[in-house]
């Protein structure tokens, strides 16, 4: 069995289905937050490890911001806050 | 037992955004409601009255959605206070009821096992259970009351009893006397968030009996409204329509007041009155209520758009689409909608503010909201440009006179976007703004109630607010332009014998470096109460006679007298200039201080003093002089 290598969802294309491993803050060092409320807000909005999301949409200029389902709801955030979410693919 | 002593209890509606939590309390307390303000802040405080069916009489209150008690925004500082009972000003809770939409129930568990901590009796009502139901979505109440321990009713807001069994419970609760317990919640960690999510996951899991399917006609609708290139044209479409409502559909309106108003100040003027009497009802008081009302129109119709868009789901939408766009300027997505109402005027659009949550974001936004070209510019305009600009053509088929107005409003906006770019660094020293983090909700078919409710309370409480602080402000400025009284047998126009033309005299020496006479300085005074009231202004100094031709004649007078250099700088100067004080007044309203009435207006003036100054004397070297 292979594993699955593991991304930031700030990298992830459209499509992407996959499923939380780990909250990664040192990775969105530039949002103008400190990590433990950023991390705080991902949590809340229900980015919590072992939960499935998928790249739903994403916007004309580099691709950002990006909708993500996660669980049953629909979250809108930037790439750059993003990339501190890891997931591995689950398609 | 005196049962008229007895204080209603107080029932709390918590729940995170778009839970359907309005429409759930517009369900509860119909017309009984009234919406007003927090004490020493701009968050709106929802408050109602309902009887229940055992003919209890209760407070309800519909508190600011959120996602935690953890408040990251003045609005969630109230729902989180108010909860704690910690609001000096309002009564604690008695009773909380966790509002959670029964399909998408995730984040409002987490939310609920927090709200336990408080200590304060709650309960949780399923909010839309008919469109859960028809996605196949299969809930065990049962489980639910069980794992969460609280008691959980369902509940359709929009459908005629729909909440008979929420109001049932409402009662047996309130009979119960539940008492608080002391608070046990702390503001939560990471872990501790954590640790809740998993909880509410595991109860979440143990009561879905069914998990039906997401809501297709939302999926179908964004691959197309979120579409990177479709989805731009789409939102443009929307508000081109929505410009176009705000500016074509008013304007009759508009007109209607302003004539019904002219007509009033006319029998006021002919009433048997003394002078100054007179003139202080027709001049002061009329034309001061009228131009508030006039604004109305615009009011309503913008924010019934505004509704209409937040209620179906689309303006969290707009904001995604918008949100790289404006955020190269230093603002938030959400700043789109309110700064492209300021064309029409800015106060509805420093109104329309409240859908950015994040204080600094709103205050860039109320900052630069006003360097929009609003409606009451045109009047300024079209009278400079007619009298000045040649009706020729350029490159053949372009209006000189067309492209000179286009300019105008390309300087408004690269004005705005760059003091907001500048406020962003010097303000508030970041470089990297909050973070564009928000729910996109499933679409909805919108309530005709709750439409009306919202437009309904936002035009009062237009008209209540900004209408005491604006009418003191016309009523300053009429004193101006009419103290002192011209002496007995005097030919000039009132107007220059007053305190208004003594200022205009008294700055001369400023605004000589912009071109600027004494005329044209008093004219700017009255202008303060509105611009366009400018035009007029000009008009009395000169002594033209008013009539169908006015504006016509006007401008000729001006072509004869003033130099092109400055008519050039007095337009520069409406560009920026803080002209308007109803405007100002509604920032006072909206920021809840004169802090930032303050800076809106000395950041304005220093601008356009710049922006006239420098145009007056490139325009004087290139010979216009």
């Amino acid at each position: 069995m292979t594993t699955t290598p593991t991304i930031a969802l700030g990298d992830a294309h459209v499509g992407f289905r996959g499923r939380i491993t780990a909250l990664d803050l040192a990775r969105a060092p530039a949002v103008g937050l400190p990590p433990p409320e950023l991390e705080r807000r991902l949590i809340e909005l229900g980015f919590v490890e072992g939960a499935m999301v998928e790249l739903l949409h994403q916007g004309l200029f580099g691709g950002d911001p990006i909708a993500v389902r996660v669980a049953a709801t629909t979250i809108a955030l930037r790439r750059r806050e993003a990339m501190a979410v890891m997931v591995t693919d689950q398609s | 037992m005196n049962a008229a002593v007895e204080l209603a209890p107080v029932v709390a509606l918590v729940g995170n955004p778009n839970c359907g939590k309005t429409a759930l309390f517009n369900a509860l307390t119909g017309s009984r409601q009234k919406v007003a303000n927090y004490p020493g802040v701009t968050v709106e405080k929802k408050v109602g009255r309902l009887t229940t069916p055992a003919g209890r009489s209760i407070e309800i209150v519909d508190l600011p959605g959120t996602y935690s008690l953890r408040a990251r925004s003045p609005d969630e500082e109230i729902t989180r206070d108010a909860v704690l009972g910690r609001l000096a000003t309002e009564r604690a809770p008695d009773l909380i009821v966790c509002v959670a939409d029964a399909s998408n129930l995730r984040l409002a568990l987490r939310l609920a096992l927090e709200l336990k901590q408080v200590g304060r009796p709650v309960m949780m009502s399923l909010n839309m259970m008919d469109i859960a139901r028809k996605r196949g979505i299969e809930i065990d109440v049962e489980a639910l009351e069980r794992d969460l321990g609280i008691p959980v009713v369902g509940s359709i807001a929009v459908r005629r009893g729909g909440i008979d069994a929420l109001l049932a419970a409402l009662d047996t609760r309130l009979a119960a006397n539940p008492t608080a317990s002391a608070s046990e919640w702390r503001a939560p960690d990471a872990t501790a968030l954590r640790g809740s999510q998993r909880e509410a996951d595991r109860v979440l899991g143990a009561a879905i009996r069914k998990a039906g399917h997401l809501d297709p006609g939302t999926a179908k609708a964004d691959a197309v409204l979120l579409h990177p290139v479709a989805g731009l044209l789409i939102l443009l479409a929307i508000l081109f329509v929505m410009f176009q409502a705000v500016f074509a559909w008013a304007s009759p309106l508009m007109e209607a007041i302003s004539e019904a108003f002219t007509w009033l100040g006319a029998l006021v003027g002919e009433a048997p009155l003394p002078e100054l009497v007179r003139s202080f009802l027709k001049d002061g008081l009329i034309a001061g209520v009228g131009s508030v009302i006039v604004f109305l129109p615009q009011i309503v119709i913008l924010f019934f758009f505004i509704l209409l868009l937040e209620d179906l789901g689309y303006m969290a939408r707009a904001a995604f689409l918008m949100d790289r766009i404006m955020g190269g300027a230093g603002l938030h997505g959400r700043a789109f909608i309110p700064l492209l109402s300021s064309f029409a005027c800015a106060i509805p659009g420093i109104m329309s503010t409240r859908v950015i949550d994040d204080r600094r974001d709103r205050l860039t936004t109320i900052l630069v909201a006003p360097l929009m070209t609003c409606s009451a510019r045109i009047p300024v305009y079209t009278l400079i440009i007619s009298a000045f600009i040649p009706e020729r053509e350029v490159w053949g088929f372009i209006g000189l006179q067309g492209l000179v107005m286009f300019g105008l409003y390309a300087a408004g906006i690269a004005g705005a976007l760059t003091v907001s770019f500048v406020a962003k660094r010097l303000f508030w020293r970041t470089t990297a703004g909050e973070p564009f983090m928000l729910e996109l909700p499933d679409y909805k078919i919108p309530q005709a109630r709750s439409l009306v409710f919202g437009v309904w309370s936002r035009a009062l409480a237009f008209l209540k607010r900004a209408g005491t602080t604006i009418l003191a402000m016309m009523i300053l400025i009429w004193a101006l332009a009419s103290f002192p009284q011209p002496p007995e047998g005097a030919t000039d126009p009132a107007i220059d014998y007053s305190l208004a033309a003594k200022i205009g005299h008294a700055i001369e020496p400023v605004t000589m470096p912009l071109g600027f006479n004494w005329q044209i300085n008093v004219a700017l005074i009255p202008g303060m109460a509105a611009r366009e009231v400018a035009v007029g202004a000009l008009g009395t100094i000169y002594a033209v006679d008013g009539g169908e031709e006015a504006s016509e004649k006007i401008g000729r007078i001006l072509a004869d007298q003033w130099p092109l250099a400055t008519a050039l700088a007095l337009l520069a100067w409406y560009v920026f200039a803080p002209q308007c004080a109803s405007t100002l007044a509604v920032i006072r309203r909206e920021t809840g201080g004169w802090k930032w009435v303050a800076v809106t207006f000395f950041y304005m003036l220093a601008l356009a003093y710049a922006a006239a100054l420098a145009t007056y004397q490139i325009a004087r070297a290139l010979g216009a002089g």
